[in-house]
């Protein structure tokens, strides 16, 4: 077995809000090697963040942790391998020993996450003085090195400004910046290109991808957009009202998929080449998980329902050692349904262009 | 930075000017006699309006007020109140006793306030979170006057603690039951604002970026969230300042406190109105009034650094 | 996941749901019909909205369950031997609730319920006269201030340029005048009474209204639907009252409720000053400053006023609170 670095088993999260409890997260499953870029793709509201914000300890104070466990495994700085639950660990030694330290996070939206009271420069070395001890002059010099790295010319400068003098992109990058000051091991992308524009989402994209080389970080990416999968992850994990619906490595996710939704998800997807000239939507909205929901989450919405799906959950089912999906369609008494031609066809252009 | 404070120096003199001429212009061309008829002949009448100047264009009136103002300090003399001593005898002693009770209840308003506020913030949906929700509701249905007099009924005539009337010999002790009740209304809106606010920078992105870097406790706290939460503070000062001198003009009547509000009251409801009194009060509120936007505007720009540095390039 | 499968063999067969494509969570709903759910679930705006109909009811009918006049001195025969000055609060049925004062046996057999002041009036009957006033001061100047402010505010906001530059150094100068200096100067030459709580307030409410309104304005003016209007060759006046205006209405009901409250309060604070009311007429204020005089020896004379005042600003706070959110649900209250 490859060395995993992180583990989430189980993880079962309820939300208290006025108007009820909200199951958010109903028992989600999550793996990632060393070194590898798992992406989690889902509507919004399907629960992605919340899964990565309590990997973080970062969650909202009307969460319920109801079950789970989130194992993380670390080098320690004399290069011992450390375990740890994060679930089962104080808030306060998660601040001093993970967060930022260990696991970093980039934000959705770097208008919206940086300070706007502190300088760009405060804002990089409060994290480095704090986790790795080292003067206030010392952090100063390698956060210049540490802008410079990110694509930021005139890095002394920038070191004085604040947030608001600093364009979308290049904030993103301060962001990184901030995210990789303390070598951590793991990096949490949450949406990290949403909010840019399309011209500079590549080049964070890439940014993001040398810097993982380079540093030999593993990257969670979180995201809707599959065109953003497509280009960075190994491992796709298909989340859909709070649970990992389907599973595999990118070629899996995108040239066999086979859960209803992962269809509806790439045939959604914008393509030039498509004949239609009409952008297939997946029909209805993600369930409202204030009510319990009874059999597949997915069912109301699913062209290719079966009668079990409005029963029962389906397991997950093993399709190859890798890609496992959580359909009755995949049950050896189900009708053989097979993906909608449309999707296939998609999928045979998509497989000339690459190979 | 120099060119936005000059700038807005320059508006609130040029407001001010305005409203002094505004407020000379009502007072003294509005239908009303200056001069007790009944008392006086009709000669009197008019030799006193030549000797006062009062039958001159407005301008060259408004002008000749203006210099006195300025160069003497003056602001002429009173016709019915403290037998028509000059205003400017009678101000100074009126001023520092507003001011003390003012500034003493601003004081306690806002530290307890935003100490209410914040522990109702970091303690949400506790016990100093529903009591400065109560508090909040309390400051805002109850007036100051009204909540002065029960203090004084019950801490000052059912039980003797402090005096039933303001005392200047003994000030601190006479200032207290004053004090506490103009500051209910600031404490109660800083308390909320200030709640408020935090509660909505701990919910922003850049506070779950901090706490991603490892920030926690304390440092967490003053460093991202209160820094960011209580520069909007300084803009609801601006009310809690129009709320003091209206509370001020009720609580000095009742509490027998020689200070502006109680002379204003005394020159609007008595028998014979005081104009020369009403002007000069009204030209000192404004002054006042616009002399505290000013300094919370300048306040506010340089606390907030997109507003101190926007300014910046475009000077 | 179950321990043991519930599913059978014949539950694999297709099972579609039939309104595949109607949006269940999100179905269209309208949007005053959405701020009206919302609002009748936020409990204390209901409180307040009670509260303030409760108030309604007996500042209208409340005088009239009574036998006496809001001026009439009570007394007993023909003359004016027996007054009934000071009288506690009671209803004979029940002890006394306070000490008795000196005429309390004279008049055993009547209903007090708040008592009588010291010149021999019944309580109950000024305090319900008194709130009738209070109100109808506070809803007509503020309805006034809502013409003049919403009015105001919306030309300014759809001109904008020059116009929108100067009206907006008027306000804000008219802004710099503490309302006290107004009512001050406003009494050198205005005889003391109702009519100057009313100016007083006309001066000054409509700043808060004419700014939101033309906030609105300036929010709406930039969308689509204004500048399609504007194209099939709307005038605009057309545009701005009938386009923005329902737009502009919600926001402008929450500033007047909390509005009404302003007014009530200044008021109650100059005819305590004494320039408003002028007797034997009464209002919240007046009666407040009646009770004040007598503070020391019949304490009980100053609470019904005080808490009719304040339980007017807490319910009208409460609604315009819950209006507030009813309108711009926030995703936390949702």
């Amino acid at each position: 077995m490859a060395d995993k670095i992180l583990d989430i088993r189980n993880l079962d999260i309820t939300f208290k809000t006025t108007a009820g409890n909200v199951h958010a997260i109903r028992g989600v499953n999550v793996d990632l090697e060393r070194g590898e870029t798992v992406a989690i793709v889902g509507e919004s509201g399907s629960g992605k963040s919340v899964v990565m914000k309590t990997a973080m300890g970062i969650l909202a104070g009307n969460a319920t942790i109801n079950s789970g466990e989130i194992i993380f495994r670390y080098k320690e700085d004399d290069g011992s391998l450390q375990e740890v639950d994060i679930l089962k660990k104080e808030k306060k030694w998660v601040r001093q020993n993970i967060n930022g330290r260990k696991i970093a996070m980039i934000f959705q939206d770097p208008m919206t996450s940086l300070d706007p009271t502190m300088t760009i420069g405060n804002q990089l070395i409060e994290g480095m003085i704090m986790h790795l001890g080292i003067s206030k002059e010392d952090a100063r010099k390698r956060a210049i090195e540490l802008l410079e790295e990110v694509g930021i010319t005139d890095p002394e400068k920038r070191y004085k400004q604040y947030p608001h003098q600093l364009s979308g992109g290049m904030r993103q990058r301060v962001v990184i910046a901030i995210a990789i000051s303390c070598y951590p091991d793991l990096l949490i992308c949450d949406e990290p290109t949403t909010a840019l524009d399309v011209t500079i989402q590549a080049k964070i994209l890439d940014l993001i991808k040398t810097i993982q080389k380079e540093h030999g970080i593993s990257v969670i990416y979180i995201t809707h957009d599959l065109g953003v999968v497509a280009k960075v992850a190994d491992y796709v994990n298909v989340m859909y009202a709070g649970r990992i619906v389907e599973v595999g490595n990118v070629e899996e996710i995108f040239y066999d998929p086979k859960h209803p939704y992962t269809w509806g998800l790439l045939s959604a997807m914008p393509d030039l080449d498509t004949d239609d000239d009409r952008l297939y939507t997946i029909p209805g909205s993600p369930p409202n998980l204030l009510h319990e929901v009874v059999g597949d989450a997915f069912a109301p919405r699913n062209q290719y329902a079966l009668k079990a799906d409005w029963k029962e959950q389906p397991p997950m089912f093993k399709v190859t050692d890798t890609h496992f999906a959580a359909t009755w369609l995949l049950d050896e008494r189900a009708p053989k349904i097979e993906m909608p031609q449309e999707l296939k066809k998609r999928i045979e252009r998509m497989k000339q262009t690459k190979g | 930075m120099t060119k936005y404070i000059i700038k807005r120096v320059i508006m609130a003199l040029v407001t001010l000017f305005l409203i002094t001429f505004l407020l000379f212009l009502l007072v003294r061309i509005m239908p009303g006699n200056p001069f007790p008829s009944e008392r006086m002949s009709a000669e009197a009448i008019a030799k006193k309006r030549a000797e006062m100047g009062l039958d001159d264009p407005i301008f060259v009136q408004f002008g000749n007020y203006l210099k006195n103002v300025i160069a003497k300090g003056s602001f002429g003399k009173g016709s019915s109140l403290y037998n028509g001593a000059p205003i400017s005898t009678v101000l100074p002693q009126c001023m520092a006793n507003s001011f003390k009770i003012g500034g003493l209840s601003i004081l306690i308003g806002v530290v307890v306030g935003l100490i209410l506020g914040i522990a109702a913030a970091l303690n949400r949906g506790r016990f100093w979170d529903t009591f400065c929700t109560v508090l909040s509701i309390l400051g805002v249905c109850v007036p100051s006057y009204v909540f002065m007099i029960f203090l004084q009924y019950f801490l000052a005539y059912k039980v003797t603690i402090f005096p039933f009337y303001f005392d200047a010999s003994r000030f601190l002790g006479s200032a207290i039951i004053p004090a506490v009740s103009l500051s209910l209304f600031s404490m109660s809106t800083v308390a909320r604002f200030t709640r408020n606010e935090m509660v909505e920078v701990m919910d922003s992105d850049y506070v779950l970026l901090a706490e991603s870097k490892g920030m926690y406790g304390t440092k967490l706290v003053t460093r991202h969230i209160l820094r960011n939460a209580l520069i909007p503070i300084v803009t609801v000062i601006a009310p809690l300042v129009v709320d003091l001198l209206t509370g001020a003009l009720v609580v000095e009547k009742i509490y027998g406190i020689n200070g502006l509000g109680k002379l204003m009251v005394d020159a609007i409801s008595g028998e014979g109105i005081d104009y020369n009194y009403v002007l000069a009060l009204g030209i000192i509120y404004s002054a006042l009034y616009i002399g505290i936007m000013l300094i919370l505007d300048i306040t506010y720009g340089l606390l907030d650094p997109r507003i101190r540095l926007a300014n910046r390039k475009e000077s | 996941m179950p321990e043991i499968s519930t599913v059978t063999n014949e539950d694999f067969v297709l099972d579609v749901s039939k309104d595949l494509t109607t949006d269940k969570n999100f179905a269209s709903q309208g949007f005053w019909k959405g701020v009206l759910t919302r609002f009748r679930k936020n409990k204390r705006a209901m409180t307040g909205l009670v509260i303030i109909l409760v108030i309604f009811v007996l500042a209208v009918f409340g005088p009239m369950l009574s036998n006496y006049g809001y001026k009439e001195i009570i007394s007993i025969g023909s003359g004016q031997d027996v007054v009934a000055k000071s009288l506690s609060p009671r209803i004979p049925a029940l002890h006394n609730l306070f000490s008795s004062s000196a005429y309390q046996d004279a008049f055993a057999d009547r209903v007090f319920l708040f008592g009588t002041d010291s010149l021999g009036r019944d309580l109950w009957t000024r305090v319900w006269y008194g709130a009738r006033i209070s109100l109808l001061i506070a809803f007509v100047t503020i309805l006034i201030d809502m013409l003049i402010g919403m009015s105001y505010g919306l030309i300014s906001g759809y001109f904008g340029q020059a116009l929108d530059g100067v009206m907006q150094r008027f306000v804000e100068i008219s802004n710099s005048i503490p309302r006290l200096v107004i009512v001050g100067v406003l009494a050198t030459f205005m005889p003391k009474g109702v009519w100057l709580v009313i100016v007083a307030l006309l001066l000054t409410e409509w700043i808060g209204m004419s700014k939101i309104a033309r906030a609105e304005m300036l929010k709406i003016k930039g969308q689509e639907y204004i500048m399609a209007s504007k194209t099939l060759g709307a005038k605009n006046f057309r545009i701005i009252f009938s386009d923005v205006l329902p737009n502009t209405i919600g926001p402008v009901i929450t500033q007047v409720m909390f509005s009404i409250p302003t007014a009530i309060f200044t008021e109650a604070f100059l005819s305590f000053v004494g320039v408003g009311i002028v007797l034997p007429q009464c209002s919240i204020g007046s009666l407040i400053e009646d009770g004040f005089n007598n503070i020391t020896t019949l304490p009980y004379q100053i609470l019904p006023p005080i808490i009719v005042l304040a339980l007017l600003m807490l319910a009208f706070n409460f609604v315009g609170d819950g209006l507030r959110e009813a309108l711009a649900p926030r995703i936390e209250d949702m």
